[in-house]
């Protein structure tokens, strides 16, 4: 069995977003990392390679983007993904990454395709379920648990009120929540000495219009400082709901 | 842009050196940069959430802590990888021990550990040794300490009365003696112990495994901070110690001691950027929380003053110790083409930069007290709670001052290293320091001139602060000769300046390269500015300090000299320091 991991490349959680003009994210200083979620399904998978290591062959990470996220890609070859694939484009929308992974998907014909649900900058949701479109391959949503059992797959899956087990033949494409995995693989050092001498293919795209186009972005308003009304002046409330607020 | 000759220790008061010439972090490589991020994953992941029981002297949490580092292989940074390490370079070793610094006494028990712990053995043992011990020091399944200092010899190492006997076969000695305050005490396996072999004058060094009959761990001591790093006394009850334990030869191990003793203290150097960092972060998250009269406290300007601060003397550090970093890893380089062996190399390219070492450990500790004093008083009341981490923070800053060779020590050797190095017509300190005095009257004397480059007006007046450092040396020599060692005061006011040129050039340095890379060194210009204008105040200060105690009959001419020579143009202070703070609110972490 083939795995894929789709990584996105995000900047890290803690990063102050800031833009030049409204429609550019103003990259200076920015830490760039791999998109929690899909961290965690390598993670799981690299697990899954380790216990049943005649049945898993081979962890892959794919990625589209320019060659600045190089750094990101072997960050997921130092925690342990044998080998990478970069388309090498900007990642235009969701519909342009899912049809340039669905390339990738056929032409080295992995079985079990792992996306994580959505990435932490644009929170699309999108890729995952496109990406199983292209192919024509059924897919499983909001998947927490993956697991093989007597060479086959069993997955998870949280639904209201409880769990939902099921158990599908590959090739298909898990989309997957937090909780796949307990926490993210830390690079070990060996992991990072060996990152230097793993493959990482370059791709180029093939030609896709995307179908979706930024407008602008708007930071949220600032928020206001609490006014704090003397529980014995009710008056002054409604006089500033209804003359300075003029919501009453 | 070709790089000039690799500086000597201690001939940065007598050269001019490049930006091209230093490293500066903002050249990190990837690969680097990937080795701390995994440092720092791993603190976040297994050790910040245990900082509580650490706290409470947790010996086995400790050991499972340091194990879990090891199976990371972070113990094998600095461990070439014949032996089962991964053989990074300076630069590297001390990046991750700038990232692991910043965990409180985790990084003491894991720096004991791979320092002082491994690294004799690494640098001074033979093949058999290194096999047996460092293969596994390297990888955690044996967890290392450093036994030198003795209830009577503490800064006076050499002064220890542990003693070891030869067997009348030859075949082993026998060790008897005490030593205090060993980190990892608790549960180290291997121990590297310093005694004096029958009557010899110096010590001897030995590899003592634990399991040794007649060794005894004594209690952890309650100490003021580093509560979670187990430190206890060491009994060593006719231990017979195999001859094949013998580290080095046997005399050398005073040697060995001193040599270990320049790496950790420039480690040391690493781990306070670190805790400086974390304190920092934590101060400004605080200050932009905390309101009082109906605003942040981080707007405040006195909280400012103090945020910016902490800024600046962590940045000048950091500038010092990365610049004096690749120093060291190109002099390995010179070593190992002249046909030396690597790992003796490396400690001997360290012992080279002894006036460096120094200068980190003493600057880099007390910007540490510094900042972790300022982290508390920034937190108000609530930094005085136990409950908040700045208040370990203050109470882990303060044994920076005191291990590794204390601050007072350190501070002679900046000054005594430096003329001895001289002495032995390394670089002409003396030749140049006499052709100033001679010519005192007559010397050429940077002056800011209106049109003059941000970076000319900077680097001459480090210039003349160097000017100042070599008269005054000049005087004290000239005066004391060779009791001038015991005029530790003076030699305190010389070492302050000649710390404070090392730190403020290489700071200068660094803000130059930036603007070459970058194109504009924007807020680091700010943090240059103050820095240079705070430093030659302070210069000004030690040197009259020495003058008038030196109280020679050339004083005169002196006072006028050191008056010209650290007269500087003006620097709205307040301003520059409020953009750097503002910097750093901003970004709300620090991240310069």
């Amino acid at each position: 069995m083939k795995i894929l991991v789709c990584i996105s490349n995000v900047p890290d959680t803690t990063t102050r977003i800031r833009f030049t003009g409204s429609k550019k994210l103003d990259t200076a200083g920015i830490q760039w990392v791999i998109n929690p979620w899909d961290e965690l399904s390598l993670t799981r998978a690299l697990e899954l390679k380790d216990a049943n290591p005649g049945l898993v062959e081979s962890v892959t990470v794919a990625h589209v983007g320019p060659v600045s996220s190089e750094p990101t890609i072997r960050k997921a070859l130092a925690i342990g993904a044998d080998s990478a694939i970069r388309v090498n484009s900007d990642a235009h929308d969701a519909y342009f990454v899912a049809a340039q992974l669905a390339e990738v998907v056929k032409a080295d014909n992995f079985d079990l395709i792992l996306c994580g649900i959505e990435s932490s900058d644009f929170n699309g949701s999108t890729v995952g379920g496109m990406l199983a479109e292209f192919l024509q391959y059924p897919s499983v949503s909001a998947v927490s648990g993956i697991n093989i059992e007597n060479g086959n797959l069993s997955l998870t899956r949280e639904i209201d009120g409880g769990k939902e087990l099921l158990s599908l033949a590959v090739p298909f494409v898990a989309i997957v929540q937090k909780g796949i995995a307990k926490e993210p693989r830390i690079a070990a050092m060996r992991g990072i000495m060996m990152a230097r001498s793993k493959p990482i293919k370059l791709v180029e795209p093939v030609m896709t219009e995307p179908l979706t186009e930024i407008v602008s972005y708007e930071m949220p308003p600032e928020k206001e400082a609490c006014r704090f009304i003397d529980a014995d002046k009710p008056g002054e409330l409604i006089d500033i709901l209804q003359n300075v607020e003029k919501v009453i | 842009m070709e790089k000039s000759e690799l500086l000597k220790s201690g001939e940065f008061l007598v050269r001019e050196v490049k930006p091209e010439d230093i490293f500066i972090p903002e050249e990190y490589d990837e690969e680097q940069l990937m080795i701390a991020r995994t440092c720092r994953d791993f603190l976040e992941a297994e050790v910040y959430q245990h900082m509580e029981q650490l706290e409470k002297g947790d010996r086995e949490l400790m050991k499972s802590l340091l194990k879990k580092s090891g199976e990371l292989g972070l113990m094998g940074i600095a461990v070439s990888e014949e032996y089962g390490g991964f053989g990074q370079s300076f630069v590297t070793q001390m990046l991750a021990a700038e990232t692991i610094g910043a965990a409180y006494s985790f990084s003491v028990a894991f720096m004991a550990h791979c320092g002082i712990g491994t690294l004799p053995i690494m640098y001074f043992g033979n093949e058999e040794q290194r096999e047996r011990y460092v293969t596994k020091l390297a990888t955690g399944e044996l967890l290392g300490a450093y036994c030198l200092t003795e209830p009577g010899a503490g800064s006076d190492a050499n002064s220890g009365k542990s003693n070891a006997l030869p067997s009348e076969d030859g075949s082993h000695y026998v060790l008897n003696g005490q030593k205090m305050w060993i980190t990892n005490a608790g549960f180290a396996d291997t121990q590297t112990v310093f005694a004096k072999i029958e009557n010899d004058r110096v010590l001897s060094a030995f590899i003592v495994d634990t399991a040794s009959e007649g060794v005894v761990i004594g209690p952890d001591e309650h100490k003021m901070g580093i509560k979670g790093s187990s430190t206890a006394q060491i009994y060593y009850n006719d231990v017979k110690v195999p001859s094949a334990n013998l580290l080095g030869k046997r005399g050398e191990g005073f040697r060995i001691a001193l040599s270990i003793l320049h790496m950790g203290r420039i480690k040391l150097g690493a781990n306070v950027i670190g805790a400086a960092k974390r304190a920092i972060t934590n101060s400004v998250k605080y200050a932009s929380e905390r309101k009082q009269f109906g605003t942040q406290i981080a707007n405040f300007g006195a909280i400012k003053h103090k945020l910016a601060e902490m800024v600046i003397r962590t940045f000048a550090a950091e500038s010092a110790t990365y610049r004096v970093s690749r120093d060291i890893d190109d002099l390995v380089g010179q070593y190992k083409s002249e046909g030396c062996e690597k790992g003796r190399a490396t400690i001997d390219a360290i012992a080279h930069y002894a006036v460096e070492a120094a200068i980190l450990k003493v600057y880099g500790s007390e910007m540490l007290d510094f900042v972790a004093d300022e982290a508390v008083q920034i937190h108000g009341g609530m930094g005085y709670s136990a409950e908040m981490e700045v208040e370990r923070g203050y109470r882990d800053s303060r044994i920076n001052r005191i291990f590794e060779g204390t601050n007072e020590i350190n501070r002679i050797l900046v000054v005594d290293t430096a003329m001895k190095r001289a002495m032995k017509g390394k670089y002409g300190l003396f030749e140049e320091a006499e052709k100033l005095a001679g010519a005192i009257g007559s010397m050429e004397i940077y002056k800011a001139k209106k049109p003059d480059d941000f970076f000319t007006e900077k680097s001459g007046y480090i210039k003349n602060l160097k000017k100042i450092a070599l008269l005054l040396l000049n005087a004290a020599s000239n005066t004391y000769d060779r009791k001038l060692v015991h005029e530790q005061e003076i030699l305190n006011n010389i070492s302050d300046i000649i710390m404070e040129i090392y730190i403020t050039e290489s700071l200068a340095l660094r803000v130059k390269k930036i603007e070459l890379i970058k194109g504009d060194a924007g807020i680091y210009r700010d943090i240059l500015d103050v820095y240079v204008y705070d430093t030659v105040q302070k210069v000004r200060k030690w040197a009259m300090d020495a003058i008038h105690s030196i109280d020679n009959e050339s004083s005169e001419g002196l006072i006028k000299a050191v008056g010209d020579l650290s007269d500087t143009a003006g620097v709205n202070v307040k301003a520059a320091r409020r953009r750097i703070a503002d910097k750093l609110i901003e970004d709300n972490t620090y991240k310069f």
